[in-house]
């Protein structure tokens, strides 16, 4: 493998690979233009700006947000709210960001899909404030060629008029997996790396290779290296088209390739795939910014909903995952300094145990109405005190087939106590390298720490399988590492069964696996095991793998 | 004022795409002179043509809400009502949350 010198490395957003000259945005600098003359006015032509950018939007995701924001720009009774603050002595800018602010509030309470849209009435706060100020909104470089937007990060107004003829790639510092800059450069199909530290700094102005797929960008690549990535991907490409239907090796060991879900709109879309379920369902989606909890019909009928789409497919939900960093008010959960540390996940059910027991029941009542069998388990659990507890109560619900994540490191080591009475455990590999690494996941400056093919991770995989098996059951992975293909099949080797992961990444995990045997793939987790780092892990399983 | 009573059909409730279908329905009205309201019976009535006001009140599937219209002599407030109240009753497959 060509050496690579001064890789920068990031979080590999959406696949596929471009080499382009890179360009620095730092949108913090707007054009100065002549002032709006009042409230009315600023309404006028934020809303013009506004539908101008929806209608020559590039993807139909972005026409949507525009569209709404253009709605919110127009709202009489912001307007109003807004006239009478500056009738009330308030300044203009003020008082547009002070009556977005409290639409904005008054939409959090409501929680669910609808606190979601409060950042966007801040934004059109923001613009309305610009526009009176004299400021007009920033828009993307427009260098006259073709190229890599390199940003700090991207709101999504911003990224509305990205054109994927003009801009062929995106790197970001920001940024994560499910992040805007993320879930937009999969709708316009072109590469993107986020949590990419210093990439404004040290990419301005010169070629680079964006590699979507693994999360990396070379500065000034060779064309040796240009070659070998094109290889790469073009047999990925070549190999994801091929295979369908249950994963399994080359020599027919069975690998169930699941989902990672989180809404009730990707469930539906997914159910439409070749894909044998999903095996890491996120519930928060009924419970983030919630003032009250939501009732058992609602739980039910959302379950359901999942349950009815997938059929005989398995469906794997994890319970609650809150936590004193996610905004779930009705909880009650106090500000903590350390929030990775403190009451997450199953220990939230210490303090509010009729929480858990509601969701566990609706659970039990979905299945019954669709008359499915799901799978349930528990995030962050630490102890095999707390498994027992656990399983307890959900079997107590009715539920069959109870599980835990293991994404803390004193879970793996004592996996097999911890399964002593339960049914399956789901390696949560992004936590679980935070945890032993002691790396925070939201900092990019240690990110490194956090690459899944570090070989300590690996080894609390080994350790939990191992301990899983002692008591005959099955493990699978849930985190990131599962969507890389290579790293699926060191898994495989270390003992991982089940592999669920975006979506998107499915079918080159399925090909991969499919072109390699038991054998290898046990070889490859040795390789990966043996060796002192990361970088390492990948060159030793490089040649066995392709 | 007109009122008239409607069930809102759309499997998320009175968001997103229903929610700005509507208001956009009763900005034109609006627009034409018209006051639109609507509002959970028993409860203030908020602006029609306000896509915040509307989204604020949080308005579930199957919730029953009063639509009012009320304009000047020469308005067929009826009419204005009926399609009102059709969009209401339109389950559009919206965007889950």
């Amino acid at each position: 493998m060509t050496t690579v010198v001064g890789a920068l490395h990031g979080v590999a957003a959406s696949p596929g690979f471009v080499v382009g000259r890179a360009v620095a945005w730092r949108p913090g600098q707007t054009v100065a233009v002549e002032a709006a003359r009042d409230v009315d006015d600023a309404s006028a032509r934020v809303v013009a700006d506004l539908r101008f950018r929806a209608a020559a939007a590039t993807s139909a995701e972005a026409t949507a947000v525009l569209e709404a924001l253009a709605m919110f720009a127009a709202d009489p009774e912001l307007i109003a709210a807004a006239r009478a603050r500056v009738a009330a002595g308030e300044q203009p800018s003020a008082a547009v960001r002070a009556a977005a602010g409290q639409y904005a509030e008054q939409l959090r309470g409501l929680g669910g899909y609808l606190a979601e849209r409060a950042p966007d009435v801040e934004d059109v706060g923001e613009r309305l404030a610009d526009c009176l100020a004299g400021r007009a909104p920033a828009v993307l470089p427009e260098p006259g060629h073709p190229y890599v937007l390199v940003a700090r990060d991207l709101a999504p107004a911003d990224t509305a008029l990205l054109d994927p003829a003009t801009v062929l790639a995106i790197v970001t510092e920001q940024g994560g997996p499910t992040s805007h800059t993320t879930i937009l450069a999969r709708a316009l199909g072109i590469p993107a790396v986020v949590a990419c530290v210093g990439a404004s700094d040290r990419l301005d102005g010169i070629d680079v290779l964006v590699d979507g797929s693994q999360g990396e960008v070379h500065p000034a690549p060779s064309a040796a290296l240009v070659e070998e990535i094109g290889r790469r991907e073009g047999r990925a490409a070549e190999r994801g088209a091929r295979i369908h239907g249950p994963g399994a090796t080359a020599d027919g060991v069975a690998v169930k390739i699941l989902a990672n879900v989180g809404t009730l709109e990707q469930a539906r879309s997914t159910a439409a795939t070749d894909v044998e379920g999903i095996g890491l369902f996120r519930t928060e989606l009924l419970f983030l910014d919630r003032t009250e909890e939501p009732e058992l019909d609602e739980q039910v009928a959302a379950y359901a909903e999942v349950l009815g789409a997938f059929g005989d497919r398995r469906v794997v939900f994890r319970t609650l995952d809150a936590g004193s960093d996610k905004p779930v008010p009705f909880l009650g959960l106090g500000s903590e300094e350390n929030p990775a540390l403190g009451v997450r996940g199953l220990r939230t059910a210490v303090l509010r145990p009729e929480v858990l027991d509601r969701q566990l029941t609706a659970f039990a009542e979905a299945a019954r109405l669709t008359g499915t069998e799901p799978w349930v388990m528990a995030p962050m659990v630490s102890t095999p005190v707390e498994a027992e507890r656990f399983g307890a109560r959900a079997r107590a619900a009715g539920l069959r087939q109870v599980g835990v994540m293991i994404e803390v490191p004193s879970a793996a080591l004592r996996a097999g106590q911890i399964l002593k009475d339960l049914d399956f455990a789901s390696i949560g590999t992004n936590d679980l390298a935070q945890y032993a690494l002691a790396a925070d996941r939201q900092l990019g400056d240690v990110a490194a720490l956090l690459d899944p093919w570090q070989p300590a991770l690996l080894d609390l995989v080994a350790l939990t399988c191992a301990g899983a098996a002692g008591r005959g059951r099955p493990t699978g992975v849930c985190g990131e590492a599962a969507a890389d293909p290579r790293l699926a099949a060191v898994l495989v080797g270390l003992g991982v069964r089940s592999l669920s992961m975006s979506a998107r990444a499915v079918a080159d995990v399925r090909g991969l696996l499919a072109e390699v045997d038991l054998g290898t793939c046990l070889r490859a987790a040795e390789l990966a095991r043996a060796a002192s780092g990361p970088d390492e892990a990948r060159a030793a399983v490089q040649p066995l793998l392709g | 004022m007109a009122v008239r009573t409607a069930h809102i059909a759309s499997s998320v409730g009175l968001h997103a795409r229903p929610a700005g279908l509507f208001v956009a329905l009763a900005s034109e009205a609006s627009q034409a002179g018209l006051k639109v309201t609507i509002g959970r019976p028993g409860e203030e009535a908020v602006n029609a043509a306000s896509i915040l006001s509307v989204l604020g009140l949080g308005i579930g599937h199957g919730e029953v809400v009063e639509v009012g219209v009320e304009g000047d002599a020469s308005t067929d407030t009826e009419s204005v009502l009926d399609q009102l109240v059709a969009e209401l009753s339109i389950d559009r497959d919206a965007e889950g949350s």
